[in-house]
């Protein structure tokens, strides 16, 4: 074990958990004041029954032996024990395997955490924590296996994927339309204004999360390398490049420039340059990063042209965002960076890493669409996923938690 | 006696106030109020949506008086809410029965 690798993903693991408390600052400004408490609690209950079931069954499901075939861990390290020197497929020598699986638990928690974003001010507490429960299992974990695991069968196709563009943010995206395509649209949606009842507690959210996001994309090389130094700058690169991109589209097209839209360009920024981190240069990141602050400005409208009431954007920005990211890193990645990553199509490596890429991005939409549906449905059926419309009409905030943000 | 209902814009509060105060009235109420009339509401934008919202922020005054003084308040309030663009509010003046101060139970223009 490397003691100054471990502790720089155990710094990091910190940063990561507190990116969550920060997602619900970020979303609970931008919803109604009835509902900032309900989803608020989403992204806690989140940290609570996330950490359970990683630390019981789920790290050796994503990071244990692999069965067979890539799809999925044995139950070797249950309870996260007989970790041993070194993580299946990983080399030993660096961080110690328990910082890891502590590390991969908090970005576990804050994907569950994002689809609040999208279910919020409708769906009912015990079905949510059911459904992210479920979801933990059939969804997630088995992409993590897939990605993260280097015995997971895309990464030994040659997937790159640095901190989870696939795993976190397509995941979270479309995992999120799926399920609000079974909860339905909030009551009045799209034509009664639903306006953030406190954009200051976002900007504060968006902040907070800026900053965890250098221990998710640097934490993600497990060492104190260079590589987790230029994830860092690449980090900063692409927020900050996100966030005057969104700011410069919004002045074109709507000639006022936003706090909001400042907040969601940094947050797109950084959404694209996740997978990329780690594998491409600063100005590279300054590209990607600025891109994303466009495309998704303009992505996040089309959820009023289509009718799905996806109420924070969690597919307009980080599933939009996440493909982004990996289709860029099919085009800029570079082993001068990295040189365990590949070459993309501007650094002379042709298009196989483009391939590779859009491959992973297929097989985690179908898998994230296609499993949260059933997931979501079958939730719907047994427990029932909506709240009834007077508890709606009241807020979430007093009918599923007894309490109010402001009295 | 007369109750004067002034409807304005919330910055013209602290002139109202003064010029009240000036011509010596006996003591006026305040609320926070939201409507529209003319001035329509406002447009917000969020991520490219826009909001129309509809009621606009308003200061409610009443001010209860003597028959004879009515004009001479209505006047003042009106003089010194007055910006000339829409959305400057209005003013009314109702009939009033009866007044009674809770402090010694007098009644009518010795209550004001």
């Amino acid at each position: 074990m490397n003691t100054v690798d471990t502790l720089w993903v155990i710094v990091s693991a910190a940063l990561v958990l507190f990116m969550t408390p920060g997602l619900a600052l970020f979303y609970g400004g931008m919803v109604r004041s009835k509902n900032v408490l309900a989803v608020m609690m989403n992204n806690f209950a989140a940290m609570g029954v996330v950490t359970v079931l990683w630390i019981v069954v789920g790290a050796t499901l994503a990071f244990g032996h692999d069965v067979g075939g890539g799809l999925i861990g044995d139950l070797s390290l249950s309870g996260l024990s007989h970790l041993g020197r070194s993580l299946p497929g990983f080399s030993a020598g660096g961080a110690s395997p328990m910082a890891v699986l502590t590390f991969q638990l908090m970005f576990a928690i804050i994907t569950a955490a994002l689809i609040s974003g999208g279910t919020t001010d409708r769906i009912k507490f015990p079905s949510f924590v059911v459904l992210i429960s479920l979801w933990l299992f059939c969804v997630y974990i088995p992409l993590a296996h897939w990605v993260f695991s280097p015995e997971g069968w895309l990464a030994t196709h040659g997937v790159l994927d640095f901190a989870g563009g696939t795993v976190v943010e397509i995941n979270s995206g479309f995992s999120t339309l799926a399920i609000v395509l079974v909860l339905g649209r909030r009551r009045g949606w799209p034509g009664e204004a639903m306006v953030p009842h406190s954009v200051p507690l976002s900007l504060l959210g968006v902040g907070i999360l800026w900053f965890g996001w250098f221990g998710f994309n640097a934490g993600s090389s497990l060492a104190m390398n260079s590589v987790a130094v230029s994830a860092f700058i690449a980090t900063q690169a692409a927020a900050a490049a996100g966030l005057v991109g969104w700011l410069v589209f919004e002045r074109i097209t709507e000639s006022y420039p936003t706090t909001l839209g400042a907040a969601s360009g940094a947050v797109a920024g950084m959404v694209a340059i996740t997978p990329c981190a780690g594998f491409v240069s600063p100005v590279a990141a300054l590209i990607i990063g600025g891109l994303a602050g466009v495309v998704c400005a303009l992505a996040v409208r089309l959820k009023f042209k289509l009718k799905y009431d996806d109420s924070l954007d969690v597919l307009g920005v980080h599933g939009v965002g996440g493909v982004l990211g990996m289709v860029m890193l099919g085009l800029f990645a570079s082993r001068s960076i990295n040189p365990a990553g590949r070459d993309g199509l501007m650094n002379g490596g042709g298009l196989h890493l483009i391939g590779s890429e859009l491959m992973a991005v297929g097989v985690t939409i179908a898998m994230a669409f296609g499993v949260t549906f059933v997931l979501a449905k079958l939730v719907d059926m047994t427990m029932g996923l909506r709240v009834g419309p007077e508890e709606e009409f009241n807020g979430l905030d007093l009918s599923q938690h007894a309490e109010s943000a402001y009295s | 006696m007369k109750l004067i209902v002034a409807v304005i814009k919330p910055f013209k509060v602290d002139d109202v106030k003064a010029v009240l105060k000036e011509r010596g009235i006996d003591g006026m109420t305040l609320t926070e109020a939201q409507g529209f009339g003319r001035q329509r509401g406002h447009t917000e934008v969020y991520r490219g949506a826009e909001y129309e919202v509809d009621f606009v922020p308003k200061i409610r005054i009443e001010v209860l008086t003597d028959d004879d003084r009515a004009d001479e308040i209505v006047t003042a309030i009106v003089e010194s809410a007055q910006t000339g663009t829409i959305g400057d509010g209005k003013v009314w003046v109702q009939h009033v029965e009866s007044v009674i101060r809770v402090r010694t139970g007098e009644r009518g223009t010795d209550a004001l």
